[in-house]
C-alpha cells in the first residue's frame, strides 16, 4: 500500500496540468459542501436561537384550546394562570402570555391583528418589553419593524385599537407605539403588538388569565398541568427541523450534481489512463507487479485525486470559510418577508464531524469511481499491454 | 565446470486463436539454457521468439509443454508466483523502452528496488551503481522524454540489471537505435554479462545484435531450425 500511495503521487505530480484540472474541481466541491451544509446547520442553531430568545423560551404550556393556527379559537382559549406555576412566575422563570384578537385602524384601514400581553420586567425574551413600562394615558405598545412597516408606523404614533371583551363587548382605544425592534422570527411580529399583560387582562376583563406560559429551563422535568398542554423545545422547533430538513434534501440535489462533475472528470481520466497507459501497465507486470496490484495502484491514483483537492481545499477553502463563518452570508433580500425564522445575514457553523464526515463521503465516492474503470486492467493480457496494444 | 541449467524447455506448444481456428506460434521446442549465457532468439517477424520470451519470462503461459525457469515451472505457476519470479529473478529489455515517462531516470531504475522493499539507502547506491555501469550518472534528475533513443534504452538495461537478476530478457533492444548506440548498449550488456554474470537472453533478428551472441537459436515458423555456438 505504501508503494502504491508513493508511485501513485509520482504518477500524479508527473502528470502535471491533467492531475491539477481534477484536483480543482473536486476541491470546489469540497468547499462548496463544507460551505452550504456549514451555512444549513448555522442556520438550524440560529433559528433555534431566535425562537428561543424570541417566541418558545425553554418550552409552554398551552391552554388546551389554543391554537395558533386557528384565530377562532383564541376567543377561547384563556384561563386564570394555574397555581402550580405561581412561585416560577415569581422567580422570573416562566412568563404568562395572554393572546387575543383586536383590530387596528393604522392611517384610517382596518387590520386584523393579535395583541400579546406581556409582562414588562421579564427577562426570559429579548422582545424591548421594558419599553412598555411607559407612563402615558394611551395604551403602550411595542411592534416588529416589518409590522411597523406595512402599517407604515413608527415610534410615537397613535393608532385605534379595538377588540371584543370576554362578555363580547366591543370597547376601542388608542395604543402609543413606544418601541419597534428588529427580529429574524417572523412568528413574533407579524399582524402582532405587544402591550402590558396586566392592561390587556384588565381591557379583556380576564384578570390573572394567560393563554400560554412559557417557561425558561427546556431540561427540566414539567409536570403535568391539568387543561394545559406540555409542548416542549422539541415540539415547538420541530417545524425549524422539518423547514432544514427540506433544504439539506435539496442541497443534497446540489452536492450530487457538484460530485458528479468531480467524478466524471475523474472516471474519464481513469478511462483515458488505462488506454493511454496500456504499456506503462505491462511495464509495471513485467516489473513484478500482478494485475491486481495494478488495479490497486490506479484506484489509489485515483483517489489520491481527493486527498490532493482535501489539500488544495484546506489551503483555500479554510480562510475562506473561517471568513465566511465571521461576517456571514448576508441575504440578498429582506428575510422578514420569508415569513420562515432565518436571519438577514446566516452565520456558518461548522463542526470538525461535518468537515470530516464531508472529506470521507467525497473520498470514498472517488474511490469507488476510481476502481470501476480499473477493474478493466485485471482482464489485460500482460504482452499485449506491453505492446500497447487496444484491449 | 558443469553450469547450472537456467531455462529447461521441454515440448513447449503455444497456440492462439484466431477467428474460428488456431495459429500455432511455437510447436515443440526443446532447449537448454544455462547461467552467464549471451544467447539470441533468432528468427523472422512471426517465428515465435517474442511468444517464446513472453513464456520464459512468465507473461504468458504455454499451451502445453513447459518451461521451467530457475527451477518454477511457469505453465503451474498462479499469478502471484509468476509476478514474484519477475519481481526477483528477471529483468526485462524492451524494443521501446518502456520507461514511465513521468518519473525521473534515477526513479524508473529505483522501481525494480521499490518493489523488492529495499530500504532507502540501498537503493540509492544499487541504483547509482546501475547507472555508472551504463555511464547514466549525470541524468539522475532527467525524465524520459529528455533523453535520446540510445540514453532510454540505457535506464532500460539499467533498470534491468539494477537488482542484479539471474536473467535478462530483451526484446529487440537495439530496433529503435542507429548503428553506434546499438553497438554501445550491447558492449555494456557484454560487460555486464561477464562482470555480473547475468544470463541475457535476446530476441532479434538484428544483425548488430546476432554478431554480439555466442549462442544463436534460428526459429522459424514456430520451432527451432538450427543452433550456432561462437567459438572463444
Amino acid at each position: 500500500m505504501k508503494l502504491a500511495i508513493k508511485l501513485a503521487y509520482r504518477n500524479l505530480m508527473g502528470a502535471g496540468l491533467r492531475t491539477w484540472l481534477n484536483v480543482i474541481v473536486l476541491s470546489f466541491s469540497f468547499v462548496i459542501i463544507i460551505f452550504m451544509k456549514g451555512v444549513m446547520i448555522g442556520w438550524d442553531h440560529q433559528a433555534k436561537t431566535d425562537m428561543t430568545n424570541w417566541e418558545i423560551g425553554g418550552g409552554q404550556y398551552w391552554y388546551k384550546d389554543y391554537d395558533p393556527l386557528d384565530p377562532f379559537s383564541l376567543n377561547e382559549s384563556h384561563a386564570p394562570v394555574p397555581a402550580e406555576v405561581a412561585e416560577e412566575i415569581a422567580r422570573g422563570d416562566m412568563e404568562p402570555f395572554l393572546i387575543v384578537p383586536g383590530t387596528i385602524y393604522p392611517q384610517g384601514r382596518l387590520q386584523s391583528i393579535v395583541i400579546k400581553g406581556i409582562n414588562p420586567g421579564q427577562s426570559l425574551f429579548l422582545l424591548p418589553s421594558h419599553k412598555l413600562d411607559t407612563i402615558t394615558e394611551a395604551i403602550p405598545a411595542i411592534i416588529g419593524s416589518s409590522m411597523a412597516k406595512n402599517i407604515k408606523a413608527k415610534v410615537g404614533d397613535r393608532i385605534t385599537i379595538r377588540w371584543r371583551d370576554v362578555n363580547g363587548t366591543f370597547d376601542a382605544g388608542e395604543i402609543l407605539i413606544t418601541e419597534i425592534f428588529s427580529t429574524g422570527v417572523p412568528a413574533v411580529e407579524s399582524g402582532q403588538i405587544y402591550i402590558p399583560l396586566k392592561k390587556l387582562q384588565q381591557m379583556m376583563i380576564m384578570p390573572g388569565e394567560a393563554t400560554i406560559l412559557t417557561f425558561r429551563d427546556s431540561e427540566i422535568n414539567r409536570p403535568e398541568i391539568d387543561n394545559w398542554t406540555l409542548r416542549t423545545k422539541g415540539d415547538l422547533t420541530a417545524s425549524v427541523d422539518k423547514m432544514i430538513k427540506t433544504k439539506t434534501a435539496g442541497q443534497t440535489i446540489l452536492y450530487g450534481i457538484l460530485l458528479l462533475l468531480a467524478m466524471l472528470a475523474i472516471f474519464d481520466t481513469q478511462v483515458l489512463s488505462i488506454f493511454r497507459r496500456q504499456k506503462e501497465i505491462g511495464t509495471y507486470i513485467a516489473l513484478g507487479y500482478t494485475r491486481q496490484q495494478v488495479v490497486g495502484l490506479f484506484t489509489v491514483e485515483g483517489t489520491m485525486h481527493a486527498i490532493l483537492a482535501a489539500l488544495l481545499s484546506a489551503a483555500y477553502g479554510l480562510p475562506f470559510l473561517v471568513w465566511m463563518a465571521k461576517t456571514g452570508w448576508t441575504m440578498p433580500i429582506d428575510t422578514s418577508e420569508f415569513g420562515i425564522a432565518i436571519a438577514q445575514t446566516l452565520y456558518p457553523l461548522y463542526s470538525a464531524g461535518l468537515v470530516f464526515s464531508t472529506v470521507l463521503i467525497v473520498t470514498t465516492v472517488t474511490a469507488i469511481v476510481s476502481y470501476w474503470p480499473s477493474r478493466r486492467i485485471a482482464k489485460m493480457n500482460p504482452t499485449d499491454a506491453l505492446r500497447g496494444k487496444l484491449q | 565446470m558443469e553450469l547450472s541449467p537456467i531455462i529447461k524447455i521441454e515440448k513447449l506448444v503455444k497456440r492462439f486463436p484466431m477467428g474460428k481456428g488456431e495459429f500455432t506460434a511455437l510447436n515443440g521446442i526443446e532447449l537448454l539454457f544455462t547461467t552467464g549465457e549471451f544467447a539470441g532468439l533468432i528468427g523472422p517477424s512471426g517465428s515465435g521468439k517474442t511468444t517464446l520470451l513472453n513464456i520464459i519470462g512468465s507473461l504468458d503461459t504455454p499451451t502445453s509443454g513447459d518451461a521451467v525457469v530457475l527451477g518454477k515451472s511457469i505453465s503451474s505457476l498462479s499469478a502471484k508466483e509468476a509476478a514474484r519470479l519477475r519481481k526477483e529473478n528477471l529483468g526485462f529489455i524492451f524494443q521501446s523502452y518502456n520507461l514511465l515517462a513521468v518519473h525521473t531516470v534515477y526513479e524508473n531504475v529505483e522501481f525494480p528496488l521499490l518493489l523488492l522493499n529495499y530500504s532507502s539507502s540501498e537503493r540509492r547506491k544499487m541504483v547509482m551503481d546501475a547507472l555508472e555501469w551504463v555511464g547514466l550518472t549525470d541524468k539522475v534528475r532527467s525524465k524520459p522524454p529528455q533523453l535520446s533513443g540510445g540514453e532510454c534504452q540505457r535506464v532500460a538495461i539499467a533498470r534491468a540489471i539494477v537488482k542484479k537478476p539471474s536473467l535478462v530478457l530483451a526484446d529487440e533492444p537495439t530496433a529503435n537505435l542507429d548503428a553506434a548506440n546499438s553497438h554501445n548498449i550491447l558492449q555494456t550488456m557484454v560487460t555486464l554479462n561477464k562482470e555480473l554474470k547475468t544470463t541475457f537472453l535476446f530476441a532479434t533478428h538484428d544483425d548488430k545484435v546476432i554478431s554480439y551472441l555466442r549462442r544463436k537459436i534460428f526459429l522459424l515458423d514456430g520451432t527451432v531450425d538450427r543452433e550456432e555456438i561462437k567459438s572463444n
